[in-house]
């Protein structure tokens, strides 16, 4: 002990460690790792953002053009209006959303609040399954099995009547299945464990304090649920939402299986229509790299990459608002 | 949990994505064409044509063997073609290897182009999609002749033959329902290739006459051969056009009901004599003129025994002598 610490003097410990000290072998690994991944990430939105902005450079088509509903690639003078794609991606999305929000809250809520041990070890386990299949079979199932079911059940139009007011909605039935109603119901299959997951995180993190408070008030167990553990756990769920939305908005493959393609504005949950990630899928491996076609394409991925930095920043906001609350 | 999970996916896809894209413009090996580059395609396309009349000449047709790797991508029409004739060549000559990869005819355009396969498949000629001075830098070698086939759902009975007039007004909306062209009342389904593939152009070429098709809620447009094919069995009324290498496939055949055009049946027969209209040369691009196992291996597409044996098999047409 006594030759150690005489070997290397009290005055050096105190001196603060030179850089090259500092990055030992361990650090510089994880050092690399990280570095690389913000690399990585800045190559790939510069790279988008220049592909995405040839559309007008290049090609001179303006902001305008692109906000329009005439997708005619092939005509003489080709028109690249991505209005049915944006809105495609959003309205599929929020379809997705409506459906996969209270189911998820529904199971994170039993997960966390209700289940016992036994239905926990069952439910937990067939939600990282549901993560892990791939989504050409969520697709795959979809075209084979969705599409043909709401094709022949729905196939008159739906109208609902009252008795003294009259018909109060109609809408075409389904001519095929593939719609957006289709693309809506597989997408949220696909976005549940990850609402699942996130919310249930968000309602472990409420203070157990909360809850035995509460009960110790008199409160029922759905009492408390309501005006004590949704509010304080809001911002979690509405995090789960956004991640939810940002999964819907950038899923291509199956989405692009069963919502048919066909490139008009959406006009009926029975219609078929299309998205930005299902036109891309569609016209990436035909067009040729420069021409106004492919630019186009590169265009519709520096929109879906604004969305999903948008709701990355959402994310952020939300989650800033809880920690400051 | 899941989030952490999803963004590494993430980055795992898109590092592999960087990984391929390094790869394949890294491999540009042995035949890297050397020579002064041919503009005139048809002149290419004739040089392709006195190959294969060149084996009867020669007593016992041997396989020119070249050793050496290269690359092709492109056309997913003729990519099983291309991939049993790659197959059968490196059993042949051992030391060849061949990687035949898809990606759309816009793929092997763009990626011959660059240099950065060797050689590029497409269903259209070159210059329909590249500019001028690129489409003329390309060589083009005709390897076979490829034919489609207006198929329906099997529901849609009674009509066996569709004319070219017929066609037009299916697909450009003008006739809505079957029983306007003598089928069943069932309202007609379009079932569309994406707007970039070449089966849509060469449709809308030979039998649409460049007629702009319809669009809206009667129209699908589905990309992979197992979609559309899955789609037109499950549609009610439904249509599409697909290659016949795909609806020969046994497994498909018995699903689908495959139309005469303008009363001629669609047979690789009625393709090779010209009777049947939808059909297209086959197009193998290489940048500038072929060398090494690129030249052997076109050379070899062209002979007796891709053309003899393989093309019939894989239901394509031989080379118009």
């Amino acid at each position: 002990m006594a030759s150690l610490t005489s070997a290397y003097p009290t005055s050096k410990l105190r001196a603060k460690p030179g850089l090259l000290e500092r990055l030992d072998l361990p650090r510089r690994v994880v050092f690399v790792a990280a570095a690389s991944m913000i690399i990585v990430v800045a190559m790939l939105m510069i790279f988008i953002v220049w592909q995405g902005t040839q559309l007008f450079v290049k090609d001179g088509y303006s902001l305008g053009a692109i906000f329009d509903a005439k997708w005619d690639p092939l005509a003489d003078t080709p028109e690249f209006g991505i209005l049915p794609f944006i809105l495609g991606t959003i309205v599929v999305t929020a379809g997705a959303l409506l459906i996969s929000t209270p189911l998820s809250v529904g199971v994170a809520l039993f997960l966390s609040e209700v289940a016992p041990k036994w239905a926990k070890s069952i439910v937990q386990p067939a939600l990282e399954i549901f993560v892990g299949i791939p989504s050409v079979v969520w697709g795959w199932l979809g075209i084979t099995v969705l599409v043909p079911f709401l094709a022949d059940t729905f196939n008159g139009p739906i109208v609902i009547s009252l008795p003294i007011v009259g018909t109060i909605f109609s809408m075409p039935g389904f001519l095929t299945g593939f719609s957006w109603l289709a693309g809506s119901l597989v997408l949220s299959i696909m976005v549940l464990p990850t609402i699942t997951s996130v919310s249930y995180d968000a309602f472990r993190a409420v203070p157990q304090e909360l809850r035995t408070g509460s009960l110790a008030l008199g409160t029922t167990r759905w009492q408390m649920i309501r005006h004590i553990l949704i509010p304080s756990a809001l911002s979690g769920v509405l995090t789960a939402v956004v991640l939810g939305m940002t999964r819907a908005a950038g899923e291509a493959l199956a989405v692009q299986m069963v919502i048919g393609n066909s490139p008009t504005l959406p006009e009926a949950i029975t219609q078929p229509m299309t998205t930005l990630t299902s036109q891309i899928t569609l016209d990436m491996g035909n067009t040729v790299f420069g021409e106004p076609w492919q630019d186009a394409l590169w265009t519709m991925s520096l929109v879906l990459l604004v969305i999903s930095i948008t709701s990355v920043v959402l994310v952020r906001v939300i989650n800033k608002r809880r920690m400051g609350s | 949990m899941i989030k952490g999970t999803r963004r590494f996916g993430a980055l795992a896809i898109a590092a592999a994505m960087f990984a391929a894209a390094c790869s394949s413009t890294g491999a540009t090996p042995t035949a890297e064409p050397t020579d002064t580059p041919t503009p005139a395609t048809p002149a290419a396309a004739m040089a392709s044509v006195a190959a294969s009349t060149a084996p009867v000449a020669t007593p016992a047709p041997t396989t020119n063997c070249v050793t050496g790797t290269i690359t092709t991508s492109g056309s997913t029409a003729l990519q099983p073609l291309i991939q049993d004739a790659a197959t059968a060549y490196a059993a042949e000559c051992p030391g060849a290897t061949i990687t035949v990869n898809g990606g759309g005819s816009g793929t092997g355009l763009s990626q011959v182009l660059a240099g950065s396969v060797n050689i590029g498949e497409s269903d259209v000629l070159a210059n329909t999609k590249l500019a001028t001075p690129d489409a003329n830098s390309l060589v083009d070698h005709v390897v076979c002749r490829q034919g489609w086939i207006v198929v329906t759902n099997l529901d849609v009975t009674g009509v066996t033959n569709l004319t070219t007039q017929q066609n037009q007004d299916i697909w450009t909306g003008k006739d809505t329902n079957w029983n306007q062209v003598g089928g069943p009342d069932l309202p007609i389904v379009l079932i569309f290739r994406p707007a970039s593939s070449g089966t849509r152009a060469t449709f809308k070429k030979l039998v649409l006459n460049g007629m702009t098709e319809a669009t809206g809620g009667t129209t699908l447009t589905l990309d992979t051969n197992g979609a559309v094919t899955t789609a037109i069995t499950t549609t009610k009324g439904a249509v599409s056009v697909i290659g016949f290498s795909y609806y020969n496939d046994p497994t498909n055949k018995p699903l689908l009901n495959g139309l005469q055009l303008d009363g001629t049946d669609a047979t690789i027969a009625n393709v090779g004599s010209g009777t049947y209209k939808l059909a297209a040369d086959g197009n193998l691009y290489t940048k500038g003129d072929a060398t090494g196992l690129t030249a052997a291996f076109l050379q070899y597409m062209v002979g007796p025994e891709v053309q003899g044996t393989i093309i019939p098999k894989d239901s394509y047409g031989p080379i118009s002598k």
